[in-house]
């Protein structure tokens, strides 16, 4: 094993039960937020597409696949966002 | 150069890190977004910033597109259609992180650790692409939300994925014939639509949440084949995040979380058919619900997903204001499973601007339930049905219910006598306290309010 993966591992041991503990916290009030949060969050593979669209190497096939990748994590990202902004806009505590 | 991607990198992490953790208090969650927000960006700018990325014309181009398509989405899409644009967009984000996998092995045909990676990334970005889009069907109706089911349908799914696995297990061990990686995405694609077929409406929270899981895990793995740590941990809290909630949904719902993975749902809700019961009930109108609630003190309203289909909630709000200012005490119980997501109903409420501070989770306002002179229960069913509690033989057995049946007067707003989505009859219904106000949610409750002034 290389320690690239040892310290990619380390990471992941690490960032699953801070996950768990973070995630056990939030109010079931916000759970639709909290999932079209981690929706978009979850399109993080924007940074895999963008590696893969931009490589220097790729071929026509690759590229192809990366874009079409980035424009779909995009999607995602925006709309992923956008939703859960528009709906915490709307959680207020009392009546004006 | 190589500093600045890999700081940019740190602050995204953090920023992702941080995001989740604003979202705990409704106070600080809109900050929660813009600190996700900062994060995704400084993970493009720092990507774009990385050697490697040679052109970014064409991936400047994506990203506008990609933001012309999604920014409209989600301005466009109704409140009720939260859970269908949140699969939606599931599927575009995990068809991103299979397509990513899929690039990755036609440019390096790797085997060992990085390909093991890339199968676990391209098996659950697959399938969990396909399911979205069926869950998204499900949700807006074009597929039949029916569970669909087989004989022998268990046994066909785990032959599709162990055949699945085996095709990845090869490719992890030595370079393969062709055919192998397109064969393995195609099952990955069928293996997610077979998934969800079986699975009824009702059981959407669980399922998009375990989507939700399958997607961070998808993200992680790339991050694992693309030696990415941003990847891995923003994957990694997703996954947790998924993980958690379909853990709270099952408990909801009395399920072993074993169910739910293997995709079994909906498998108990069938073995009953609902008999039409020819029992007694008590039916009454607007004016003797209104009369009844104008003599309260208490009132608590129990909101399902028939709410949500009527688009009750803004009636629902002038009823609360009406009944307010005539003193009587109006809160609200949400069932940890009512609506089509977790937290569901907590929306469309939060929508018709009923403050969120007057909504209540089952374990809090169960007590309450026997000091409230009126529970009001609008297209909720299975999360009160009282044969949860004893009945043995009852499909919904053992699940935690809202205790509406220890108030003193309960009213449910039902279109007819049909059973609901489950098909289980409720003997909530029959009991000599229960009247039945038969109609359209959010025109009933519209009658009400109007009923209202004429009791003083």
């Amino acid at each position: 094993m290389t320690t690239e993966t040892e310290m990619s591992l380390y990471v992941l041991i690490l960032a699953v039960p801070l996950g768990l503990q973070l995630v056990q916290r939030v109010s079931p009030l916000l759970h639709t937020p909290l999932m079209s949060l981690t929706n978009a969050i979850s399109a993080i593979s924007v940074v895999g597409a963008i590696l893969v669209a931009g490589s220097g190497e790729a071929t026509p096939f690759t590229k192809t696949l990366g874009c079409v990748a980035v424009v779909a994590s995009t999607i995602n990202i925006v709309s992923g966002f956008l939703i859960t902004d528009r709906m915490l806009k709307m959680f207020r505590k009392k009546e004006k | 150069m190589d500093q600045i991607w890999q700081i940019a990198y740190i602050v995204a992490a953090l920023s992702i890190v941080g995001s989740i953790k604003w979202l705990s208090s409704p106070a600080t969650a809109r900050q929660g977004v813009w600190a996700g927000q900062f994060g995704m960006l400084f993970a493009v700018i720092g990507t774009l910033l990385r050697h490697e990325v040679v052109s970014i014309e064409w991936i400047l181009i994506c990203i506008f597109i990609g933001a012309a398509i999604g920014a409209p989405l989600a301005y466009l899409m109704p409140m009720t259609a939260v859970p269908q644009l949140t699969a939606l967009s599931h599927a575009f984000g995990t068809l991103a992180a299979a397509l990513v996998g899929t690039a990755e092995y036609y440019r390096i045909h790797p085997t060992g650790f990085v390909m093991a990676a890339l199968v676990i990334e391209t098996v659950l970005g697959y399938l969990t692409f396909t399911a979205s889009i069926m869950a998204f069907g499900k949700l807006q109706e074009i597929v039949p939300t029916r569970p669909i089911t087989y004989k022998g349908q268990n046994l066909v799914n785990l032959l599709l994925l162990a055949i699945a696995v085996g095709l990845g297990a090869w490719m992890i061990i030595e370079p393969t014939p062709v055919w192998v990686f397109p064969a393995f995405a195609a099952l990955s694609l069928l293996f997610g639509v077979l998934l969800i077929i079986p699975i009824g409406g009702g059981d959407m929270p669980t399922v998009i949440a375990l989507l939700n899981s399958y997607a961070g895990a998808a993200c992680a793995a790339m991050g694992f084949a693309l030696s990415n740590r941003l990847l891995i941990i923003a994957g990694a809290l997703n996954a947790a995040s998924g993980f958690i909630l379909s853990v709270i949904m099952c408990k909801a719902m009395n399920r072993s979380f074993t169910n739910v993975l293997f995709g079994a749902f909906g498998q108990v809700q069938q073995s009953t058919t609902a008999q039409a019961s020819t029992r007694p009930v008590h039916s009454a109108t607007a004016e003797d619900a209104a009369a009844i609630m104008a003599g309260a003190r208490k009132v608590i309203v129990v909101p399902g997903y028939g709410m949500a289909v009527a688009q009750a909630q803004h009636k629902l709000r002038e009823l609360t204001d009406a009944l307010t200012k005539r003193g009587v005490e109006v809160q609200f119980a949400i069932h940890p499973v009512a609506g089509r997501m977790p937290g569901h109903m907590n929306v469309l409420l939060a929508e018709a601007d009923i403050p969120y501070d007057k909504m209540h989770e089952m374990e809090d306002i169960n007590p309450d339930f026997s000091e409230a002179d009126v529970a009001l229960v609008i297209g909720a069913n299975d999360v009160v049905n009282p044969a949860a509690r004893h009945d043995t033989a009852s499909p919904i057995y053992g699940m935690p219910i809202l205790d509406v049946d220890k108030a003193h007067t309960v009213m449910v707003i039902k279109r007819s006598m049909n059973p609901g989505f489950a098909g289980i009859d409720n003997e909530l219904y029959y009991m000599d306290r229960t009247l039945m106000l038969f109609g359209d949610a959010k025109s009933f409750v519209g009658d009400i309010v109007k009923e209202l002034p004429a009791h003083s």
